[in-house]
Parts: structure tokens; C-alpha cells; sequence
């Protein structure tokens, strides 16, 4: 028993400098990282925003948290105006849109530029999605008060949409099946929409082969449409067959066009013969309504340098649309689709109102493209 | 004792003998009790109708009827007419009749398909555009109260009438039960009301005409406080027919290095749309792979 109380007593010693080592070393290497702040979605404390990086990443930190209130007064406010309920409806999203069904799954913050009293960071959010991985990025101010740096909001907070009626006289096509009793064989035939594959279109990029093109409905009525695309090689054997899933816009009205997009992951064309496309399309029950319109389309580049098609939708309904999706045609000098792009548009958009949104298009190709073509999707909680 | 082959044949062979006899004198009787039987099948049997098969010889036997949907076994009286009932012989096609009272007989025969009672009548497609060769086909199959296909040739009368204009009639002979049609879509949109006949029994189908793709499509429109308003004048195919209201016209105004779109669906012949856009602007429309006229104006 003697001879095991110094044993005890030496570990209980060591024990206690290498936590007090732990805490004093890892505050250094954390701040010291030139600027660079990383987060993933593991818990942490906040100490006091004596830097602009540690600003921020108590910032951060308190959203991911969703700790509004230490959030919001941590904020220096440019409008006074902004409630602490329209500051987290900014990021918890609302009205059914994308960014309500979204988490903050972690961050990266880098300095643009800084000063003793004003700092430039760039913020990485990685959100987590039901339609995957969304990346925002966004540019925010700091400034000093006091011995305390903090995060500048200058976001206008979104408009309420006034009461309004707004008269909908758009078309609906309802789907009469029928009864099967007693009808005649051949009484009751509706023959599916006639769809039209326009162009098609393979590549390879670094992620794997592309089919892509363009379909047209040139029935008179709607149509639910899905593209397949089957590879297969100089012998004849199928390598592998995909669907376009998300990447078109699968209710096609009379005389509509849409992008559609195949991936093929992790596969070369070098190794394949030809392409199979086939369209399947059914009859279903649609609305013309709501009508989209897709303004301000321009091409240039997003605050990282890429290539974006960036433009707004304006809704000119009286429907919300809880999630809108655009999906992109670009075309070269010969009217060839050179390129299919998506992307989700996190807030909803609300009747007579306008979102922004913003769509990649590889860098290589920035300069091939003459001209493009925009449609959206849209998901209405009132029409699932 | 040893348990050689040649030991237990010694053995067995007498027993063997007595065995062959006994069997050797059954089948002599079995021989000579059987009788020539003989069926008479019906030559003109008709579906669901009943019918009779003639026997010969006397005395209890089985009989089996096979046909294409029939299975039946039951005991007969040789020299005696077996009747079949109708429900026997509702199929159409070819039957087999077997007797067996120690040997068999058998017997073919075929039942014919009876009076033509309902027409089955596809045609195709349900929606038809207008203008197109040979794009609209028929095809009746005569068939009788129990669904077998009549393949007597008979004449079925093709009738087409549109909403405007004369109804044509055609009429067409059935071979091997089916007699069918292929025409040309008509130039007027709207029901193109196909009637097959034949005798009293009538199978009608309606094809509907809709207009093929616009055609001279024409946009108009001015700057208002809300932005540009644009319209399409009334979207007709190149035969004049309205195209169907829900047809997507793309509006596409671009000015500068920016483009606005939207697509908006035909309402009463006419598709609107509001844009926005604040310096000059080119506006063109297109409906599918149609293309409209540009408009031009000048800035706010």
C-alpha cells in the first residue's frame, strides 16, 4: 500500500500538467493557423472574440449551435430594424424552402483582408441537404468595438409578401382512368405523350462520362419524363445504364424543352462503342401554374472565381414554390449543348417575389459558351 | 446351401412357367372380348351450340373429350348417340373424342367459331396531329358470345366522320378475322369518330385531331410600369387550327450582356408574359423547336 501511493500520486501529477500543456498549447496552434479557421460539426466552447478569426468562429459556432440570442448580439447591426426572428430565418430558412430541411454541417473562414479596427473573411458553409451537399459562400465583415471584433450584418432582411389576392386562371390537366368494368377492350386507350430526344451529347470529365442534350415534349398534353442512357462497347455488352434522377425537369408541358443530364461516374468513354438513349414518358395530371420567369441571366464569375450562370426567379403566381431548382442548357457557337448544369435554390420563393440563384459551369468551357437556356423545377408542398 | 444365380433360377423356374400361362391366357381373353368400336364426330359442330358424336358396338364405356379449353370424362352407352352440351364446346377449334371399353377409338373434329356478336376495334393513336400521312390505322377482329375469333371472311364497314366535312365510309374484308384500315389525319383539328360494322354489330373509337406546331408565330408588346409586357398574337398551326391552350411559349428578351426568360402556356390562342428589363432589348418567342419573330425596343 506504501509503495503504490507515489505511483498514484505521480500519475495523478502527470495527468494534471498535461491537461494545463493541452489547454495552454492548444489555444496557440488553433489561433495560429494564419487566419484559417475550420469547423466540423463537432461541439466546442466560444471564448471571448479577441481576433477576428475567433469573431467569427464564435459566430459560427453559435449558428451551427443554433444559439440565436448569443448570435445575434454577438452582431454588429447595420439596420436596426432586423429582429432576431428575420436574423434566424436567414439561416433556419422558412416556408417550406430547402435551407428548412438543412443543417450547417461545418465551415471555413479565411481572411481576404484585415486591419486593427476592420477585417474582410470568407466563410465556406457547408450545409447537409435532402438533395445533398449544398456549398454557400459568403463575404463578411468585421469590425472592432472595444477590445471585441464583430461580425458585421448588413444582410437586408427578406420582405414580407403583402396580403394580396391573386387571381390564378392557368390550365390543369386531370388524368381520368376510367372504370374497367364492362368497358370494351380498347374503349379506353390514351397513348403516352410523344417526347423527342433533340440533341445528345457524351463527354468525359474528371469525375467520369456525361450524356447530355435536350428533350422536347411535342404532344398536347403534359408529360412525366425520364431519360436513360445505356453504354456499350465494341462488343456489343452493356457497361452500365443510368437515369437523368434529378438533373431534368421531369413534368414536360405541350411543346416544352428541358436539359437533361446522365453521369456516369468513375467511367471513361474511351472504352464505349456507343450510347443508348431512351425516353420514357407517361401521362400525368399537371398545372400550368406557377409560372417562373428566369431574370437578369448572366454569365460571369462567383466571389471564388468560378464560372457561374447567376440570374433571379420571379415568381409570378400566387403559389409559394418551396424549392426551386434551375437546370441549365449551355450551347456553343453551333447551337451544340456543351454543357448541363444544376442547382437548388435555398429559400423559397413566395408569390410576386424574387430569389437570386447561381449555377456553376466548368471553367473549361467558360469560353465555349455562346448562349444558354434556363428551366425550373419547382417542389410546392401544396401540389405533393 | 449355396446362393448362386443358378440355384435360385432351379428353384424359381416352375413358378415361372405357371406365371407366363396364367397371364398368356388373360390376354386371350381380354382379346377376344373387345370390340371394334367406332365414333362418328359431327362435321359442322358451331361454338356453344350442342352437338352429337355416333357410336357403334354396346355395353358400358369411358369417354374423354379434349378440346382448346375443355377437359370432360363420363361414362357412355356404346350404340348410343353421346351428346355434347353446349357448354362442352364453347370453343372454338379443334376437339379429340376418345371411347375406351377394353380398346380405344378415337376421333377429330373441329368446332367453328358461331354468328359474330362483338367487334373488337383498336385504333390508333388517341391523339392524332393534324396533316400527317398515314398516321391514323384500325384494326376489327369479329368475334362470337364466347370470344372466339370468326375467321369466315366477312365485310366490316369502316365509317370516319370529322366534325367538318363528309363521313367516309370504307369497307373492308376480314382475313384471318382481322380487317383493318390506315389514313391520313385530317386538315381541321377536333373528334374524328371511327365507326366498324359489321352486320348489326357496331364498335365505335374516337381519335382526336389536335393542332400540329405553331406556325408564323408572331409576338407583340410594350414597355409598362411593371416591366415589359409581351404577347403572342393568336398561336395557330399552319393549317389555322388554335393550338391546344397549356402549349409553353418561350419568351427570351436579352439586352446587353443579361437574358430573361419565361416560359408561359397558351391561354384562349394567346400566351402573355411579363419581363423585366430596363435597357434595349431584342424579345423572340418559341414554342418547342419553332421559332417566333424578334421584337425590338429601345430603352426606359
Amino acid at each position: 500500500m506504501k509503495r503504490g501511493l507515489p505511483i498514484v500520486l505521480i500519475v495523478v501529477v502527470v495527468t494534471a500538467v498535461l491537461i494545463v500543456l493541452g489547454l495552454t498549447v492548444a489555444a496557440p496552434t488553433s489561433a495560429g493557423t494564419v487566419g484559417l479557421v475550420r469547423r466540423s460539426g463537432l461541439p466546442g466552447f466560444s471564448s471571448n472574440a479577441d481576433t477576428p478569426q475567433q469573431a467569427m468562429s464564435n459566430f459560427l459556432v453559435d449558428v451551427q449551435k443554433r444559439n440565436w440570442d448569443r448570435a445575434f448580439a454577438s452582431l454588429e447591426r447595420t439596420s436596426q430594424a432586423l429582429t432576431e426572428k428575420q436574423f434566424e430565418q436567414e439561416w433556419t430558412g422558412a416556408n417550406g424552402g430547402l435551407r428548412s430541411f438543412s443543417s450547417l454541417e461545418a465551415f471555413d473562414a479565411r481572411p481576404l483582408h484585415a486591419t486593427d479596427s476592420d477585417a474582410q473573411m470568407r466563410v465556406r458553409l457547408d450545409w447537409a441537404t435532402p438533395v445533398g451537399p449544398v456549398e454557400d459562400v459568403r463575404d463578411l465583415h468585421l469590425t472592432k468595438r472595444g477590445d471585441q471584433w464583430k461580425v458585421v450584418w448588413n444582410e437586408t432582411p427578406r420582405p414580407n409578401v403583402p396580403a394580396q389576392v391573386v387571381p390564378v386562371n392557368y390550365l390543369r390537366w386531370d388524368l381520368v382512368t376510367g372504370s374497367a368494368s364492362g368497358a370494351e377492350w380498347g374503349s379506353h386507350n390514351v397513348d403516352a405523350p410523344r417526347v423527342r430526344i433533340l440533341s445528345m451529347n457524351a463527354v468525359d470529365t474528371a469525375e467520369g462520362a456525361v450524356v447530355m442534350g435536350e428533350v422536347v415534349n411535342e404532344d398536347t398534353i403534359p408529360a412525366f419524363v425520364n431519360v436513360n442512357a445505356t453504354l456499350v462497347d465494341a462488343a456489343g455488352n452493356v457497361i452500365d445504364d443510368e437515369t437523368s434522377f434529378d438533373k431534368i425537369l421531369h413534368v414536360l408541358l405541350p411543346k416544352q424543352v428541358s436539359p437533361y443530364r446522365i453521369d456516369f461516374p468513375n467511367f471513361s468513354l474511351k472504352k464505349v462503342k456507343n450510347v443508348r438513349i431512351d425516353t420514357k414518358a407517361t401521362l400525368v395530371p399537371a398545372s400550368s401554374d406557377p409560372v417562373i420567369g428566369v431574370m437578369n441571366q448572366k454569365l460571369g464569375q462567383d466571389a471564388q472565381g468560378h464560372a457561374v450562370l447567376q440570374g433571379d426567379l420571379l415568381n409570378q403566381s400566387g403559389q409559394t414554390v418551396n424549392i426551386p431548382h434551375v437546370i441549365v442548357s449551355f450551347y456553343d457557337n453551333n447551337g451544340k449543348v456543351v454543357w448541363v448544369s444544376d442547382g437548388y435554390v435555398e429559400h423559397a420563393l413566395l408569390p410576386q417575389s424574387s430569389e437570386p440563384f447561381a449555377v456553376e459551369l466548368p471553367k473549361s468551357l467558360a469560353g465555349k459558351v455562346q448562349n444558354f437556356h434556363v428551366v425550373v423545377n419547382q417542389y410546392s408542398m401544396e401540389n405533393s | 446351401m449355396s446362393w448362386s444365380i443358378s440355384t435360385v433360377w432351379k428353384t424359381l423356374r416352375p413358378g415361372f412357367w405357371v406365371l407366363s400361362l396364367a397371364v398368356s391366357a388373360l390376354c386371350l381373353t381380354v382379346a377376344l372380348c373387345a370390340q371394334d368400336i367406332t365414333l362418328q364426330a359431327p362435321s359442322d359442330a358451331v361454338a356453344g351450340k350442342a352437338a352429337k358424336i355416333a357410336t357403334t358396338g354396346s355395353g358400358s364405356a369411358k369417354f374423354y373429350l379434349l378440346g382448346p379449353s375443355t377437359a370432360v370424362k363420363r361414362d357412355v352407352q356404346l350404340g348410343q348417340d353421346i351428346a355434347l352440351a353446349p357448354d362442352e364446346v364453347q370453343s372454338a377449334g379443334r376437339y379429340v373424342a376418345i371411347v375406351c371399353a377394353g380398346s380405344c377409338a378415337n376421333a377429330d373434329f373441329f368446332v367453328a367459331p358461331g354468328k359474330p356478336v362483338s367487334l373488337v376495334f383498336l385504333v390508333h393513336p388517341s391523339r392524332a396531329p393534324v396533316g400527317k400521312s398515314g398516321l391514323i390505322s384500325g384494326v376489327a377482329m369479329p368475334f362470337d358470345e364466347y370470344h372466339d375469333l370468326v375467321l369466315t371472311p366477312a365485310a366490316v364497314d369502316f365509317q370516319l366522320s370529322a366534325k367538318s366535312g363528309t363521313p367516309v365510309s370504307h369497307a373492308v374484308e376480314t382475313h384471318d378475322g382481322a380487317a383493318w384500315f390506315r389514313i391520313s389525319s385530317g386538315k381541321s383539328a377536333g373528334p374524328l369518330q371511327i365507326t366498324a360494322s359489321m352486320n348489326d354489330v357496331v364498335a365505335r373509337r374516337v381519335v382526336q385531331q389536335v393542332a400540329s406546331d405553331p406556325c408564323n408565330l408572331r409576338i407583340k408588346g410594350e414597355r409598362t410600369a411593371q416591366g415589359i409586357e409581351v404577347e403572342t398574337d393568336p398561336v395557330r398551326d399552319c393549317d389555322g387550327n388554335p393550338v391546344p391552350d397549356g402549349t409553353i411559349i418561350t419568351f427570351t428578351a436579352k439586352g446587353g450582356d443579361e437574358t430573361s426568360t419565361v416560359d408561359a402556356p397558351v391561354k384562349k390562342d394567346v400566351a402573355r408574359a411579363r419581363m423585366s428589363a430596363k435597357g434595349p432589348v431584342v424579345i423572340s418567342a418559341a414554342s418547342g423547336v419553332v421559332m417566333g419573330n424578334e421584337l425590338r425596343l429601345g430603352g426606359q
